[in-house]
C-alpha cells in the first residue's frame, strides 16, 4: 500500500476517516449510555441536609440517614470527653483525624469534635471494616462504638482501638447553621 | 462440523431440498445431535445437559416473576411477598428459582471439577475451557445481582459489602463504586439497575453457551482415557464414539430425572434450607445484622477474600513495595479474582502430556486435596471472622493458589504416569465387552475408575 499514485493515497484517506468517524461515534454513543448510571439529579440534590438537633440530650445519640448512610450525632458526656481527651495518641490504632473539616492532623480528641468544648462528636455510622452499622451508646470495651460483625471496638471519640478495622470512623463534612442546626455536606 | 468423520445430514425430500439450500438449519441442527462422542464416558459427563436445563429453569422461572415483581425500594420487598402469597403458584416458582440457582451451582462445580480431574481444559480445547470460566463469572454477577431483588436485610448488605469490593481499587475506586451503585449508597437506583441486568446476563450466558458447544463440537468431547478419538477414517472413529443422540441424550436425561427428584423433594419440603432467614427481614440500612453470610455458593471465594488481612506478611510486602497503593482490602480483591484466574489459566500452567488424572497417580492425590481445600474454604467462609477460622482461611487460600501456580507445573516434570489405553475403544471392552464383538454392548454401568 505505499504507492503513492493518486488511487492509494484516496484508499488511504477514506480508510482512516472512516475509522476515525466510527471510533469517535462509537465514543459519542457509549459514552451516555456509561455516565447515565452515575447519581442522577435528585440523588445528587441530597447532598446536603439539615438536621435539628434541640431536642439532643448529654449522652444520647441521633441516627440520621445522609448519602444512604447513617450519621451519628451524639451531644457527649463530661465523663465521655474526659476519656477520649486523656487518650494517649501513642495507643491509637490509627493516628490520622479522619475529619473531611479539617486538613490532615492527628487524631487528637479536639480534632474529632465538632464543636470548641468537644460536646459535639459527628460521624459517619459506618464501619471501617466491611461497612457494618456500628452499635452505639458506649458499647464496647472502649465505652464508645463496638461492630457487631466482626468485633470492631471503637472508643467515644470514634477512633478504632481493637479489631480488624483499620481506620477512625469518618467525621463528614458538618457546620453549625445555628445553635441547633447542624448543616450536613 | 466436528473433525472426527462421521455422515451428515442428507435432505430427503423436497422439501428440505428446498431449505437446505436456501438455510442449512437442519442440518446444523442434525450434525450438532448426532456429533460423535467417545463412547466411554462417565457419569460425571452428565452435568452439561443439567446446566443446559438450570439455564432454561431460570430463564423461564425468571420472566414470569418478572411479570410480578416491583424493582422499587418501597415496593420491592413487599412485591415478593405478593408473589408468594396472590399470585397463583407463585410461591412455587419463586422457590424453583431460588434453589433452581443452587442446583445452577452445584452442576456447575461438578463439571468444573470434572474437568480439572480429567484435563478436559487442555490442549486443544482450551478455549472451550477459558469460554466456561466465562460463562462463571457471569452466572457469579447474575446470581449476586438477584440476590439483591427481594430487598431483604442480606441483600441490601450483601450488596454493600460486595459493591464495596470495587471500592477498594486504587485511584478509580470511588468513582467506579458510585457509578455502579447510582449514588453514594446502594439505594433505588441501584436496585433498578441490578434488575435490568439480573434480566440481561441469563442471555448473554445462553450465548456464550452457543460458542462453547461449538467450541468442543470442533476439538471433540474429552471423556476419562483423555485419549483422543481415533480420526484417520470413519470406520475407526465409530469403534471409539456413538452418536449424542440417542445414546447419551437418553442417559443423560435420565441423570437429569434423578437430580430433579432430589431437587424438587429440596423445592417442596425444605424451600428455605438454603436461604438465610434475615433476607426475610426488609432491607434497612441503620442496622446491619449480625452475621452478613453470602450464598454458599461464594463462600469459597469469600474465605480468600477475607483471608489476607494486614497482618500477613505477603499482604505486608506487597503493600510496601507498591508503596501502600494495594492495600489489605485490595490485595484480598486480588486474591478473590485472582483464584478464579489461575484457574482459568489452568491449560497453559498444567505441563503434563498426559490429560486424564487417571493415569496420573500423584495428581489423582494433589487434585483430592483440592477437591477438600474448596469443601473447607466454604465451610470457612461462613465461620467469623475470627481465630481460628482465619489462619486456617490463609492455610486453604495458599493452598488454591499452591495447586495451580506450583503443583500443576512441576508435576510434569516429577511425575510418572501410568501406561494409557491406545485406545478409547481398548479402554471401553475393558471394562464393558467381556468378549469381543461388534453387537452393542450392554447397557452401561459406570465405567471402572
Amino acid at each position: 500500500m505505499a504507492q503513492n499514485d493518486e488511487n492509494g493515497t484516496r484508499r488511504d484517506f477514506l480508510f482512516y476517516a472512516t475509522g476515525g468517524t466510527a471510533a469517535v461515534g462509537t465514543g459519542a454513543a457509549v459514552w451516555p449510555l456509561i455516565n447515565q448510571m452515575n447519581p442522577s439529579a435528585d440523588v445528587k440534590a441530597l447532598a446536603s441536609i439539615r438536621v435539628d438537633i434541640s431536642e439532643i440530650e448529654p449522652g444520647t445519640q441521633l441516627t440520621v440517614k445522609w448519602l444512604g448512610k447513617p450519621v451519628f450525632i451524639r451531644r457527649r458526656t463530661e465523663t465521655e470527653i474526659e476519656e477520649a481527651q486523656n487518650v494517649n495518641l501513642d495507643d491509637l490504632l490509627d493516628n490520622a483525624a479522619r475529619n473531611d473539616n479539617i486538613a490532615e492532623a492527628s487524631a487528637d480528641d479536639q480534632n474529632r469534635s465538632l464543636d470548641e468544648n468537644g460536646e459535639w462528636l459527628v460521624m459517619m455510622g459506618v464501619c471501617t471494616h466491611l461497612g457494618c452499622v456500628p452499635l452505639g451508646d458506649g458499647a464496647g470495651e472502649y465505652n464508645g462504638w463496638f461492630c457487631p460483625c466482626h468485633g470492631s471496638h471503637y472508643d467515644t471519640a470514634g477512633r478504632i482501638r481493637k479489631g480488624p478495622a483499620p481506620e477512625n470512623l469518618a467525621v463528614p463534612k458538618a457546620v453549625f447553621v445555628d445553635d441547633s442546626t447542624i448543616k450536613l455536606g | 462440523m466436528a473433525g472426527i468423520p462421521h455422515d451428515h445430514y442428507k435432505p430427503g425430500s423436497k422439501g428440505e431440498k428446498w431449505l437446505h439450500s436456501r438455510l442449512p438449519i437442519v442440518g446444523l441442527l442434525y450434525d450438532t445431535l448426532m456429533i460423535p462422542t467417545p463412547k466411554n464416558l462417565n457419569w460425571m459427563w452428565i452435568w452439561g445437559i443439567v446446566l443446559t436445563f438450570c439455564l432454561a429453569l431460570q430463564i423461564i422461572t425468571g420472566i414470569v416473576l418478572a411479570m410480578h415483581y416491583t424493582p422499587h425500594v418501597d415496593e420491592a420487598f413487599a412485591s415478593v411477598e405478593h408473589i408468594m402469597r396472590n399470585v397463583n403458584g407463585g410461591h412455587m416458582l419463586r422457590y424453583l428459582h431460588a434453589n433452581g440457582a443452587s442446583l445452577f451451582f452445584i452442576a456447575v462445580y461438578c463439571h468444573i471439577f470434572r474437568g480439572l480431574y480429567y484435563g478436559s481444559y487442555k490442549a486443544p480445547r482450551e478455549v472451550t475451557w477459558i469460554i466456561g470460566m466465562l460463562i462463571y463469572l457471569l452466572m457469579m454477577g447474575t446470581a449476586f445481582m438477584g440476590y439483591v431483588l427481594p430487598w431483604g436485610q442480606m441483600s441490601f448488605w450483601g450488596a454493600t459489602v460486595i459493591t464495596g469490593l470495587f471500592g477498594a481499587i486504587p485511584f478509580i475506586g470511588d468513582a467506579l463504586q458510585t457509578l455502579l451503585l447510582g449514588g453514594p449508597a446502594v439505594d433505588n437506583a441501584t436496585l433498578n439497575r441490578f434488575f435490568s441486568l439480573h434480566y440481561l446476563f441469563p442471555f448473554l450466558i445462553a450465548g456464550l453457551v452457543i460458542v462453547h458447544i461449538w467450541a468442543f463440537h470442533t476439538t471433540g468431547n474429552n471423556n476419562p482415557t483423555g485419549v483422543e478419538v481415533r480420526r484417520t477414517s470413519k470406520e475407526e472413529a465409530e469403534k471409539d464414539t456413538v452418536p449424542f443422540w440417542p445414546y447419551f441424550v437418553i442417559k443423560d436425561l435420565f441423570a437429569l430425572a434423578v437430580i430433579l427428584v432430589v431437587f424438587f423433594a429440596v423445592v417442596g419440603f425444605m424451600p428455605n434450607y438454603l436461604g438465610h432467614p434475615d433476607n426475610y427481614i426488609e432491607a434497612n440500612p441503620l442496622a446491619t445484622p449480625a452475621h452478613i453470610v453470602p450464598e454458599w455458593y461464594f463462600l469459597p471465594f469469600y474465605a480468600i477474600l477475607r483471608a489476607f488481612t494486614a497482618d500477613v506478611w505477603v499482604v505486608m510486602i506487597v503493600s510496601f513495595f507498591t508503596g501502600g497503593i494495594i492495600d489489605a482490602k485490595f490485595f484480598g480483591v486480588l486474591a478473590m479474582f485472582g483464584a478464579i484466574l489461575v484457574m482459568a489459566l489452568a491449560p497453559w500452567l498444567d505441563t503434563s502430556s498426559v490429560r486424564s488424572a487417571r493415569y496420573r497417580p500423584m495428581l489423582k492425590l494433589w487434585f483430592a486435596i483440592l477437591v477438600f481445600d474448596f469443601f473447607f474454604l466454604m465451610w470457612l467462609g461462613a465461620m467469623p471472622a475470627e481465630e481460628p477460622y482465619a489462619s486456617l482461611s490463609l492455610i486453604a487460600s495458599t493452598y488454591w493458589f499452591a495447586y495451580f501456580l506450583v503443583i500443576l507445573p512441576l508435576l510434569g516434570v516429577l511425575e510418572k504416569p501410568l501406561p494409557q489405553p491406545k485406545t478409547i475403544e481398548e479402554d471401553f471392552n475393558k471394562s464393558h465387552a467381556k468378549k469381543p464383538t461388534i453387537e452393542p454392548s450392554p447397557p452401561a454401568e459406570v465405567p471402572a475408575e
